[in-house]
């Protein structure tokens, strides 16, 4: 295809031509800030002055940062307007478009393709900037740091934008009158909204990288830094946790074969930063409380950002095969080449910085708050690295035994899910404990409750038919079960922290129960945002482990057929067709039965898209609280003619996206601000409380 | 019942829930077909891999039965199966060899890790305690956690 490119001649194709100079001033604007906000640096460092002052120099690559935010917003919108206007001299717009296609995937075909997902990435990395330096008043001089260190990455993606793989090149064949089309797969409404969503979480953590690298550089005195990088980190784990359920969401109704996650290596890559994300996020609470763990923490938030190129350089390289790999090129080596001196450069500052990170207190108990966080850490460290080494685990088999292997689902469920179960585990006992040292008089009253609620579970599920050891399609795992146990451990821990906190609120204010719940969480929206967080984790955990429940059949059905499944009864209505300018339809109407009552109709589809020539299933859902009843038209059997239904009873899959929705919502709380609280009357002696201080930090 | 007997009571309560776990199998046929892959490229497990028209996987689960039905091994059946259409059909590497790294490295370094992170705690503990020495311990004569939650929750809330 690249023979088939060449530039634009000017003028000829204005849009194209705005959009390529739009990215070569970008490009221009950010050298100027990253060459700029070095000098600048650098002369403030080491007291050195040039005819102009640092202070104005840094100030100059500032405002450029700014200007290349512009220049990239123009580039993007040139790309979105030749999509609009069906500038088939676009070579990518002519792969990834057609004219019927349908205005929402007319706008999401920005990130369609390697080119276009490239702008993206550039684009929002550019709004990251945008408001980071807006926002430079909060600690100019750490500002100027991490907004010289941004700018860098920004310039490597400007560089292969503008060489290497430019969304503006120009079709050198034969005009088209129609587009190639996008990929069928592609057309559906989530793929509007999650790919920005996971792109937003992993370009977002590149701040908390470059706050981390500018404060290690600086040796910035003190923690504040954590303080101002923490919402940086928190909104970017937002922005990825609901790219990846939104991709999950995707998979599940989409690609028709009846689950969500399939440990495909582009879902793992999108895995990897989220998990060590989360290590950070945890780990950041000791160092801020207790000034402990440092290099740690500053190597978590070196490789979150590394796995997220990985994780790029995973889906682009061709190294590793995906279904999901909807943009593969030579451009992998690129990455390689980026992540390489990334890694470099945090090694150099590392060992040369690395007397300012010394721990000011050490870990005293075993038992304590801290230690939780450190095995929380090791545990999803645990399953980061056994995840990425299932992942290139066919690559260096083939390297070592000359074959590539299969690392599929079986592979991850056996060794992930054990320590997803562990890491479900510690998210209830952690709260539980206090920060320094925690009694075993404590632990016993703290778990007393929480043990009853496993043991109660267990007793309530086996009594109820959930026997892992009967050879039964419908008896579930044991992994299920200990889900449920531990989950309900959890909860029962959760509840109980905060309500002993309310209690004390109320004992305080004289407010109902309700009322001083909210004030304990107003007061203290990090601690009980994070609380919703793990209780949303609990739930998503339910939802997973319904899948040891899931049981299917399939069908080859004609008129008045029917398909009897776990109380459902599907019978076949009709078999249409219909097509409009963008495809053709395949599908069935099928009523569902409970019992002798009709509940709804469904109508799965199969699509042939003209277009691109190929086919798609659309998968017909009908989502209880319970479970799902999920319906794939299959296709025909080339003999009868007779369409074949797949039927799967999926439980509790609706809990996995209620689950999500309260992690989403525990992060908004943990985002607002807490309110101070009034002063009370201290319940406390005043030499103790000052004596004993530092046990207060018990944020969590 | 000491206590002793009762946390012997629940480990084996657990570990007995574990072993029946895996030994669960719905039959030989479910339990060899999830353990390979459809070789058609869809990557599906194959007895999971049922896509109308689909070039492989009516073949291989024909001859799955016919393996299971002429009474071969598990071993066996993966072996020829491995011959017959390269080890990409095996869901996970199963051959022995260096296939085994593929289950050993994480387990080993997870539980490397967790040594050496009780070594570090148990480490820093012991110096912790001189560093302060002539200061209360906290650990030794720390307040007890009645006082310690009413000052947190009277300083933080």
């Amino acid at each position: 295809m690249n023979q088939q490119l060449t530039s634009a001649p000017v003028l000829s194709h204005p849009m194209p031509q705005f959009g390529s100079f739009a990215l070569l001033l970008a490009l221009m604007l950010s050298v100027y800030t990253l060459l700029a906000g070095s000098i600048a640096l650098w002369q403030m460092a080491y007291g050195r002055r040039g005819r102009i002052s640092p202070e104005k120099l840094a100030e100059t690559a500032r405002r450029a940062g700014i200007a290349s935010f512009i220049a990239v917003a123009s580039a993007a919108f040139a790309l979105v307007w030749a999509s609009f206007t069906n500038d088939y001299s676009v070579a990518y717009i002519l792969h990834h478009t057609n004219r019927d296609l349908n205005p929402a995937y007319k706008f999401s075909a920005l990130w369609s393709g390697q080119e276009g997902s490239l702008l993206l990435w550039a684009f929002l990395l550019s709004v990251y900037g945008f408001v980071l330096r807006l926002k430079h008043k909060v600690d100019v001089r750490l500002s100027a740091y991490a907004s010289t260190i941004l700018s860098s990455v920004q310039v490597f993606f400007l560089l292969i934008l503008v060489f290497a793989a430019p969304p503006f090149a120009l079709w050198q064949g034969a005009p088209q009158p129609d587009g190639f089309g996008l990929n069928p797969l592609l057309q559906y409404p989530e793929m509007v909204i999650h790919p920005p969503m996971l792109y937003f979480g992993y370009v977002g953590f590149a701040v908390p990288f470059a706050f981390a690298l500018g404060a290690l550089m600086m040796r910035y005195p003190g923690e504040k830094w954590i303080a101002i990088t923490r919402r940086w980190t928190m909104i970017a784990w937002l922005f990825l946790t609901c790219g990846i359920c939104l991709g999950m969401h995707w998979a599940y109704a989409v690609l028709g074969w009846g689950g969500y996650w399939g440990w495909d290596p582009v879902e793992n890559a999108s895995f990897l930063p989220w998990l060590t994300g989360t290590a950070f996020l945890h780990s950041v609470m000791m160092q801020e409380k207790r000034g402990m763990m440092k290099s740690w923490n500053v190597w978590l938030i070196f490789i979150t950002f590394l796995l997220t190129i990985l994780g790029t350089d995973l889906t682009r390289s061709g190294l590793v095969s995906s279904v999901h790999a909807f943009a593969q090129s030579s451009i992998g080596s690129w990455f390689t080449t980026f992540m390489v001196i990334v890694f470099a450069v945090c090694l150099f500052t590392y060992f040369l910085q690395r007397d300012h990170l010394k721990s000011e207190n050490k870990l005293e108990s075993v038992v304590s708050r801290e230690a939780s966080f450190l095995f929380n850490n090791l545990v999803l460290l645990a399953a980061c690295f056994t995840i990425l080494w299932g992942t290139l685990f066919p690559v260096l088999s083939e390297y070592v035994q000359g074959s590539k292997v299969t690392m599929g689902a079986p592979y991850f469920n056996r060794v992930a899910v054990p320590v997803g179960l562990f890491l479900l585990f510690l998210t209830g006992v952690g709260p539980l404990l206090a920060w320094r040292s925690t009694s075993l008089r404590s632990i016993r009253r703290n778990m007393i409750l929480p043990c009853i609620a496993v043991v109660f579970t267990a007793v309530v599920l086996i009594a109820f038919g959930v026997r892992p050891w009967k050879d039964d399609e419908a008896a579930g795992g044991i992994y299920a079960l200990l889900a449920f146990s531990i989950g309900a451990g959890v909860i029962t821990a959760i509840s109980s922290e905060f309500l002993r906190g309310a209690g004390v609120v109320r004992t305080q204010t004289r407010k109902n129960l309700l009322s001083s719940g909210i004030l304990l969480v107003r007061r203290n929206t990090r601690r009980y945002g994070g609380y919703l967080v793990h209780f949303g984790i609990v739930v998503l955990f339910a939802g997973l482990a319904g899948s040891a429940f899931k049981q299917e059949k399939e069908l080859e059905m004609g008129f008045g057929d029917s398909i009897e499944l776990s109380g459902y009864k599907l019978v076949c209505q009709s078999f249409t067709q219909d097509s409009n300018k963008n495809y053709d339809t395949d599908y069935a109407l099928l009523d569902v039965y409970k019992g002798t009552k009709k509940i709804t109709q469904l109508a799965p589809e199969k699509r042939f898209y003209n277009a691109s020539q190929t086919s798609s299933t659309m998968v017909a859902i009908h989502s209880t609280l319970a479970r799902d009843l999920y319906v794939v038209f299959e296709g025909r059997n080339p003999e009868t003619n007779r369409p074949i239904i797949r039927v799967i009873i999926n439980p509790l899959v609706s809990w996995i996206w209620i689950g999500v929705g309260i992690v989403v919502l525990g992060t908004f709380i943990a985002l607002a601000p807490s309110i101070r609280p009034a002063l009370t009357g201290s319940l406390t002696p005043k030499s103790e409380e000052r004596e004993l201080q530092p046990v207060a930090g018990g944020a969590a | 019942m000491t206590r002793r007997r009762t946390y012997q009571l629940v480990v084996l309560f657990f570990a007995a829930l574990l072993a029946m776990g895996a030994a669960d199998a719905a039959g030989r046929f479910s339990s060899i077909g999830h353990k390979l892959v459809c070789t058609c490229g869809c990557t599906q497990i194959l007895v999971e891999c049922n896509h109308v028209g689909c070039p492989d996987s009516p073949k291989l689960i024909a001859e799955l039965r016919g393996k299971i039905a002429s009474g071969d091994g598990d071993t066996s059946i993966f072996n020829w199966f491995a011959a017959k259409y390269g080890p990409t059909v095996l869901a996970t590497p199963m051959r022995g060899g260096f296939d085994n790294v593929a289950w050993i490295v994480p387990v080993s370094l997870f539980l490397l890790a967790t040594l050496g992170t009780v070594y570090i705690v148990h480490r820093w503990n012991r110096r912790s305690q001189p560093a302060i020495a002539g200061v209360p311990s906290s650990t030794a004569q720390a307040p007890s956690d009645d006082l310690r939650d009413r000052i947190r929750r009277d300083t933080e809330y």
